[in-house]
């Protein structure tokens, strides 16, 4: 193995899975025994690509990231690469030894006990005896476990488990250590110390690849990233650059989504059919439409600063809900309305012209209004919106409940439903590293500009 | 084959120790033990004293005396090819989690499982040497003991590598086999001497590769006159047939496993 050898080679790598449909296999069996061509009828009734055309190449010691929706084969790219299957088509080489973080402690034998379990799967990941006693304190001692290491581990918790998992697979001390969402297991403090144990990894030069979804710890960690999508590579290269590809992709799928939902609303009035997620409460808050329509809402867009339809925004946008109405007769007490709650009910903001002072003189005809909501300070989620007019007393015209709906994403987890504007400052005496340029951009809500 | 024989040999720790936590794991709750290795055939040995004690009384052959002995000869090794065979089947679907989650070549897990029972047979063995001593019958020949081991070991292992790829495909297997097993008990000159057979019977039980490994430990065991080499050789040949067969299948499915489990 030398240096400058990728430690992951894959070129034009495809995996084509097959199926063999049950009723068919009896079929098989069948024929199998009365033609005697066994070997000839183990034949797939249907074929289904995981992975295609998939090329791409690791450097060793280098942190290389896998990102894709759910589906898109990076599970399927981790089998290949820990030699669990074969590609169908294609080459893929790995140098040096291979561990995989796939399942935390697969193939624990629940009656035995830890310190059993421990030598074996030690053995399995491919260490020798002497290997397995050198480190097996090590092991111990990581998984905080030292207590209860001569315990079956069927009485074992599950993040015992998964954390006598990770120890003995860590210890393996691979070339190239394979991670599958594996650190989604586990406390707090124990995730750490995995991230931690990653961490030495890569500063002893090893090889490490990651499929996640977190993309936080993908742009932290990684080197380089990888993007699938629907088994091909979408993306590839800088992790910055293929998350912001990756993001906005996804953001324009839930665009689509949800501009879908919108296209049903109910025409007239009454309740709304139930959808998803209506059956609970919502603190009372249930879609619909109602009102005498003497004065009619004939249409409501969400719109960006650029006078765009969009329904995804990032916190700190400017968003516009542009309404046309229709007033076949004239009317002189008339107030819009507009409201803002979170997906759950709860009303975040609620405004209207009356409440705002101004007179209403007259409508007549077809028109239209705009409410700018100039910084869109809200934190990640869905948000549904009221749209109304009514008299002054309330007696409504036209009052739309909840059937517009926007989502809100962001990188920054943070909770709550508003997002003030907001900087953080330091006194020389607490020392903290400031977060990428990028996350920094993102707490003043400017991640639109890139 | 030789590949397979390699990659074998090449994972003896780890089947070494799947087969001793297997042996632990299996006990392990039990009151009794690893005694159950001896028990288990012992109870058998019961049952047809049984059957031909009070049911079937008078049917039982005169020529081998004293039966029980010559039973014993035949159902313990026996019970370490049937339970190779039946727990072998079953062995990759309830390793699925190994095969799909841990770069694992598959076919330890029905190799861990005929070594297991080999080590529940040896466990046994002392039991019924131990009565042979106590009838006078335990004699040299004995020391052939190794070559009819060796052969059903061959034959075991190939068998149940293609039992156990197969029924990862065809579930259906697990379900005929015991029955297959049961038959085949009986078309084994286990409960019954071998040389009593004649004419049609007796020809169609030479086929069978398993009469000449049973009769082997019967004449080396019990007789104390080994004399059927050449079934044995013949037997020899077969087993190796089905060891490249079962791994032939075993390597033609192979990649098929981790997906089908």
């Amino acid at each position: 193995m030398t240096p400058d050898e990728p430690a992951v080679d894959a070129r034009d790598v495809a995996k084509v899975y097959r199926r063999f449909l049950h009723k068919n296999q009896f079929k098989t069996l069948k024929s199998a025994i009365v033609t005697g061509s066994l070997l000839g009828d183990l034949s797939p009734d249907q074929t289904f690509t995981a992975l295609d055309d998939v090329s791409f190449e690791v450097r060793q010691g280098s942190t290389f990231g896998v990102i894709g929706e759910n589906g898109s084969g990076k599970s399927t790219l981790l089998k290949l690469l820990a030699g669990i299957t074969k590609p169908t088509r294609g080459s893929l080489a790995v140098r040096g030894r291979v561990s995989a973080l796939i399942e935390l402690g697969a193939g624990f034998h629940p009656e035995i006990s830890g310190r059993e379990n421990v030598a074996i799967n030690g053995i399995m990941l491919g260490l020798s005896r002497r290997e397995v006693e050198e480190r097996f304190d090590e092991i111990v001692a990581f998984a905080e476990m030292e207590r209860f290491i001569d315990a079956p581990v069927k009485t074992y918790s599950s993040g015992m488990y998964a954390r006598l998992g990770f120890a003995v697979a860590i210890h393996v001390d691979p070339d190239v250590l394979l991670i599958d969402e594996v650190l989604a297991v586990g406390d707090e403090a124990f995730t750490r110390k995995c991230l931690d144990k990653i961490g030495e990894f890569r500063r002893r030069g090893k090889t490490i690849l990651i499929v996640s979804h977190s993309l936080g710890l993908v742009e932290k960690m990684c080197d380089d990233a990888l993007w699938l999508r629907g088994g091909r590579v979408a993306d590839r290269g800088d992790p910055k650059r293929v998350i912001d590809a990756y993001l906005t992709y996804v953001a324009g799928g839930e665009d689509a989504l949800l501009a879908g939902a919108q296209g049903q609303a109910p025409p007239t009035a009454g309740p709304a059919p139930a959808g998803p997620g209506d059956e609970a409460d919502r603190h009372g808050y249930r879609e619909g439409r109602w009102g005498g329509r003497e004065i009619e809402i004939t249409g409501v867009r969400l719109l960006d600063d650029r006078g765009r339809e969009r329904h995804v925004y990032v916190p700190g946008e400017t968003l516009t809900i542009s309404l046309a109405f229709h007033a076949e007769e004239p009317q002189e007490d008339f107030v819009f309305g507009f409201g803002l709650f979170t997906a759950d009910g709860v009303n975040v903001y609620g405004t209207n012209t009356h409440i705002e002072e101004f007179e209403a003189k007259g409508i007549q005809g077809d028109g239209s209004l705009s409410l700018v909501l100039s910084d869109l300070a809200l934190v990640e989620g869905t948000y549904l919106i009221d749209v109304a007019v009514h008299k002054k007393d309330g007696t409504p015209y036209d009052y739309l409940r909840g059937l517009q709906s926007f989502r809100v994403k962001s990188r920054i987890k943070d909770v709550g439903v508003h997002r003030p504007r907001h900087r953080w400052t330091f006194s020389a005496a607490a020392e903290l590293d400031p977060p990428a340029a990028r996350a920094e951009l993102d707490l003043h809500g400017d991640e639109e500009s890139k | 084959m030789t590949s397979q024989v390699r990659r074998l040999f090449r994972y003896r720790l780890l089947i070494h120790s799947l087969v001793s936590r297997e042996l632990k794991a299996r006990y392990r709750g039990s009151v009794l033990g690893f005694l159950w290795s001896f028990i288990n055939p012992l109870l058998m040995l019961l049952i047809y004293g049984i059957v031909f004690g009070y049911v079937l009384v008078g049917q039982r052959s005169k020529s081998v005396e004293p039966w029980f002995l010559f039973l014993f000869c035949g159902i313990l090794p026996w019970t370490w090819f049937q339970a190779s065979i039946a727990e072998g089947s079953g062995s990759l679907i309830a390793g699925g989690n190994l095969i799909k989650k841990v770069l694992f070549p598959a076919e330890i897990l029905p190799t861990v499982t005929v070594f297991t029972n080999l080590f529940q047979f040896l466990l046994g063995l002392p039991f019924l040497l131990a009565f042979l001593v106590y009838e006078g019958k335990l004699s040299a020949t004995t020391l052939l003991l190794p070559l009819p081991i060796l052969v059903q070991l061959v034959f075991t292992l190939g068998l149940a590598l293609l039992v156990s790829a197969l029924t990862v495909h065809f579930r259906d297997l697990q379900s005929i086999l015991a029955h297959v097993l049961h038959l085949w008990f009986f078309a084994t000159p286990i409960i019954y001497p071998y040389v009593d057979q004649t004419g049609r019977l007796r020809s169609v039980l030479r086929l069978n590769p398993l009469t000449h490994v049973v009769v082997s430990y019967q004449q080396m065991l019990f007789d104390g006159n080994f004399t059927d080499w050449r079934g044995l050789l013949g037997a020899a040949v077969v087993a190796l047939l089905l060891f490249s067969a079962g791994s032939a299948l075993f390597d033609r499915l192979r990649d098929t496993l981790a997906e089908e489990v």
